[in-house]
């Protein structure tokens, strides 16, 4: 029957809910004199007489202790096999308390350290070095006698005592898988000791921290003959409520007395005044707080469990991005909608790899919500299950959504009577919608002070799930990475939109640099648009050619002129670009106006075709052609023609520059863009090795 | 059975390397790196023409130190895994690494390395273990939150890499 220490702890801790259940369970209820019979027998120096109520709640206890509830992590959320104490049998002799699980419930008595020292002292638990049956009943009548006041002796428990009172504890694995959504309201509540070591991270620092010594709480210890008690209470909103004071504890209707079958009245005797921040204090807390039941709120030990709300809502976003709800949600699709909610990538990667069960890429309604119920508790703060949980399989999924929403039916699996506290709940919760219920979160909860933090969350849920859909621009981060990765990728769906961009871009070429690039001057360009080219704006014919002074004058030269007007016309957009070059002519310019009524201006039709010639028409230029018609007829009409002649040549030569000039720049195009294409393929070759 | 198991992306980066024991994943690492030489030339020898009929089992790469160095490229998200029989050396060390291979047509690229001093593996256990690591793999390109490139965190890969190398252990 002696066990080692290591042994009493590994039992108890390590071997968690299966040994745990089926060592309470194997063993036969032992009739309650037998077990008072094994208790006065053990180690424990003096006798111990227990009540039948101090039996009955002793056994509860330590078959609590004994088994550890399990952490439904991966298997759905069975009912804790403590609840197999449901029929009250008494753990055997053998078995012996976890140290773990006493050390809990011991604080949870809330008695100074010293008194808890005491105690184990006095039990025998130190000299033996673990927690029988025997050790464990005399710690608890122990502390019974020191929460009634009375001085931690042997002496003390040999009186009749009332039931020793623990702060309801909490499950810690009901803190990892509440939801916000899923509140449940307490109901009856066995004091759950904290037996999960890798429970929540936060629930565990908070428990740690919040080790103080607070006084009784309402009392928990109901007795274990109702089964309702064993409704595990999920923590709705985890280590956030901790802040609920005293007084809430006090105004609320502790829900386990309607249900417990206390006997003993002292339970309103005990409160401590102490505000307690211990975690466990939001078993009662929740109670109070009167959060809104989903539909199917019976199931408090379910936080994966999508509510009716919380389903309509789902299928409102799936139709939001998919109009048929028989069909698929593709993966992009899903991607985008999902990033909106500012969960990181990797834990999107995580929760869609949990509920895309079929790994086709896309989310059926069913894929689709348990995806979302996943977004939504990680938004909250609780930890990604391992696997996917039953309830969010698409197959329950599936029948769930085929029935009907207010189907009874799903309630009645679960028996437990609603609370009567819970029924004005009840209202509240229908009427709400399933974004609106958390807001009103609030209104029910009105004798609880309900934490900042809480209603931080609940507002965080506020707006998490309506700006699912607004368009939130994702975090920094994830734009960045979410445009990165594109580029990452090496030739996937980005490299059309690549080639897109690069067809794009040829159409469009980059503005013409300025005329003064040094390739044109590889051209006689510069000799034949004078100097003056630099200054002209692109787009614009050069000026004629200069023509080669011509030994005669001839009125053909005045009406080259006259040809030359369309093309004259031009510069005088330019003579405001050179300043010096049209000074110099004016002073030429007007001179040869006069003179080109002559017939013999030799010196002045030369000077006009150098003016002609040089980019910076004149302003006075125009006057020309005014001047012309001024010229006798008849002797433009032989001069008319040799005119249009040289005009023709002109023109013909103007266009051979010209169109040589433009093969030149398309051909300088055509080499830009090829060395911009080989630029872009060696980037886009370096592009996969940077992601490294 | 497998020793080391090591996904390699197109560029020739891993996507993912694990190995047992841990401390010497350094050693494995380098394996694995000098083992893509022989796949590339031994996906150089089919040629292109063969590219369609082309089967993605490379088999035995060589045997060298210990192991034996199994390489696998699977063929992005087509799932018409066809295999490259290429005639397995037989290892002339006991005690050796063996590495196989497999290449798909995407030219992502499975590295297995198996210790041959467990019981000699059959060409078909490591094709098994391959197929299993290329649907593994396509599950993971399917989830739309994974892009190619990135290393492979999903855990129901690692699940799966980690059944297939415990049966060694």
């Amino acid at each position: 029957m002696e066990q080692g220490p290591a042994a009493a702890v590994g039992t108890a801790g390590a071997v968690g809910a299966a040994a745990g259940a089926s060592a309470p369970a194997a063993v036969a209820a032992a009739a309650a004199g037998a077990s008072s019979s094994g208790v006065s027998a053990g180690y424990c120096p003096v006798p111990l007489p227990l009540s039948d109520s101090e039996q009955q709640c002793y056994s509860e206890l330590f078959a609590r202790c004994c088994c550890a509830p399990a952490t439904s992590s991966s298997s759905g959320h069975p009912p804790p096999p403590a609840e197999v104490g449901r029929g009250a049998p008494l753990p055997g002799p053998a078995a012996t308390a976890g140290a773990n699980q006493v050390a809990d419930l011991l604080r949870a008595s809330q008695l100074p350290a010293e008194t808890l020292h005491q105690i184990t002292e006095l039990c025998g638990a130190k000299r033996v070095g673990y927690f029988g049956p025997t050790q464990f009943y005399v710690a608890l009548k122990l502390i019974a006698a020191a929460q009634s006041g009375l001085p931690v002796q042997v002496e003390s428990i040999k009186c009749e005592l009332p039931l020793p009172q623990f702060m309801a504890l909490k499950n810690d694995s009901e803190i990892r898988y509440s939801n916000t959504t899923e509140l449940h309201g307490m109901k009856c509540q066995i004091p759950y000791v904290t037996m999960e070591k890798n429970s929540f991270k936060r629930v565990d620092d908070g428990e740690k921290q919040q080790e103080k010594i607070s006084p009784v709480m309402s009392p928990v210890s109901s007795p274990p003959s109702s089964p309702s008690n064993y409704q595990r209470v999920p923590l709705t909103y985890g280590y956030g409520k901790l802040r609920s004071g005293m007084d809430q504890m006090h105004a609320a209707p502790y829900e386990t007395r309607q249900h417990a079958l206390q006997q003993e009245g002292s339970t309103s005797g005990s409160h401590g005044p102490k505000p307690t921040r211990r975690q466990t204090s939001l078993i009662q807390s929740l109670s109070v707080e009167r959060e809104p039941q989903e539909s199917n709120s019976n199931y408090p030990d379910d936080p994966w469990r999508i509510t009716e709300e919380q389903r309509e809502y789902y299928i409102n976003q799936f139709k939001s991005l998919q109009p048929d709800l028989s069909s698929f949600i593709s993966g992009s699709l899903a991607k985008n909608f999902f990033t909106k909610s500012k969960l990181t990538i990797p834990e999107l990667s995580y929760i869609w790899e949990l509920s895309d069960v079929d790994c086709d890429g896309a989310l059926t309604l069913p894929e689709f919500c348990a995806a979302f119920h996943l977004i939504v508790a990680r938004k909250n703060g609780y930890p990604l299950p391992e696997s996917l949980p039953q309830t969010l399989q698409p197959d329950y999924l599936q029948t769930a959504f085929l029935k009907s929403k207010w189907d009874c039916a799903l309630f009645d699996s679960y028996s437990e009577p609603m609370p009567v506290n819970q029924q004005p709940r009840d209202l509240n919760r229908i009427e709400k919608s399933s974004i609106k219920e958390k807001t009103d979160l609030t209104a029910p909860a009105q004798d609880v002070t309900i934490d900042d933090k809480q209603a931080l969350k609940i507002s965080s849920v506020d707006e998490a799930m309506p700006k699912d859909l607004s368009v939130d621009t994702a975090t920094p981060k994830d734009l960045n990475t979410l445009k990165a990765r594109p580029r990452s990728r090496s030739y996937s769906n980005t490299s059309l939109e690549e080639a897109m961009k690069r067809v794009e871009e040829p159409p469009t070429p980059p503005p013409r640099p300025q005329k003064s690039h040094s390739r044109t001057s590889s051209l006689d360009l510069n000799k034949v648009f004078q100097p003056n080219a630099p200054a002209a704006k692109p787009g614009l014919l050069p000026p004629p050619p200069a023509l080669p002074p011509r030994p005669f004058v001839s009125q053909t030269d005045q009406v080259s002129e006259i040809e030359l007007h369309p093309q004259l016309t031009r510069t005088p957009s330019q003579t405001e670009e050179s300043g010096s070059p049209v000074k110099k002519d004016l002073p030429h310019s007007q001179p040869p106006s006069k003179p080109i009524r002559r017939k013999f201006r030799p010196e002045n039709q030369v000077m006009e075709n150098q003016e002609l010639s040089s980019v910076t028409g004149t302003s006075s230029v125009p006057t020309v052609p005014t001047v012309k018609p001024h010229a006798p007829v008849q002797k433009q009409s032989s001069k008319q023609k040799k005119a249009i002649q040289t005009a023709i040549r002109k023109n013909k030569e103007a266009n051979a520059v010209l169109a040589r000039l433009n093969s030149e720049l398309q051909q300088q195009l055509k080499e830009v863009h090829q060395e911009r294409i080989a630029l872009e393929n060696q980037l886009e070759q370096l592009r996969p090795v940077t992601v490294l | 059975m497998a020793v080391c198991i090591a996904v390699i992306a197109k560029e020739n980066y891993p996507l993912y390397i694990r190995s047992i024991p841990a401390e010497q994943e350094l050693k494995f690492h380098y394996t694995v790196h000098t083992s893509l030489d022989v796949v590339d030339e031994k996906v150089s020898a089919m040629g292109k023409a063969l590219v369609d009929q082309r089967e993605l089992y490379l088999g035995l790469l060589y045997p060298t130190e210990d192991y034996k160095v199994y390489l696998l490229m699977p063929n992005g998200v087509s799932y018409k895994c066809k295999k490259l029989l290429i005639p397995c050396v037989k290892s002339m060390f006991p005690n050796q690494l063996h590495r196989y291979g497999y290449v798909t047509n995407s030219k992502v690229k499975f590295v297995m390395v198996v210790d041959s001093s467990n019981t000699a593996l059959r060409d078909n256990e490591i094709r098994s273990m391959f197929r299993k690591l290329h649907n593994s793999y396509t599950d993971v390109m399917c989830n739309p939150f994974y892009n190619p490139g990135d290393r492979i965190h999903s855990r129901a890969f690692d699940n799966m890499v980690t059944s297939m190398m415990v049966q060694v252990c």
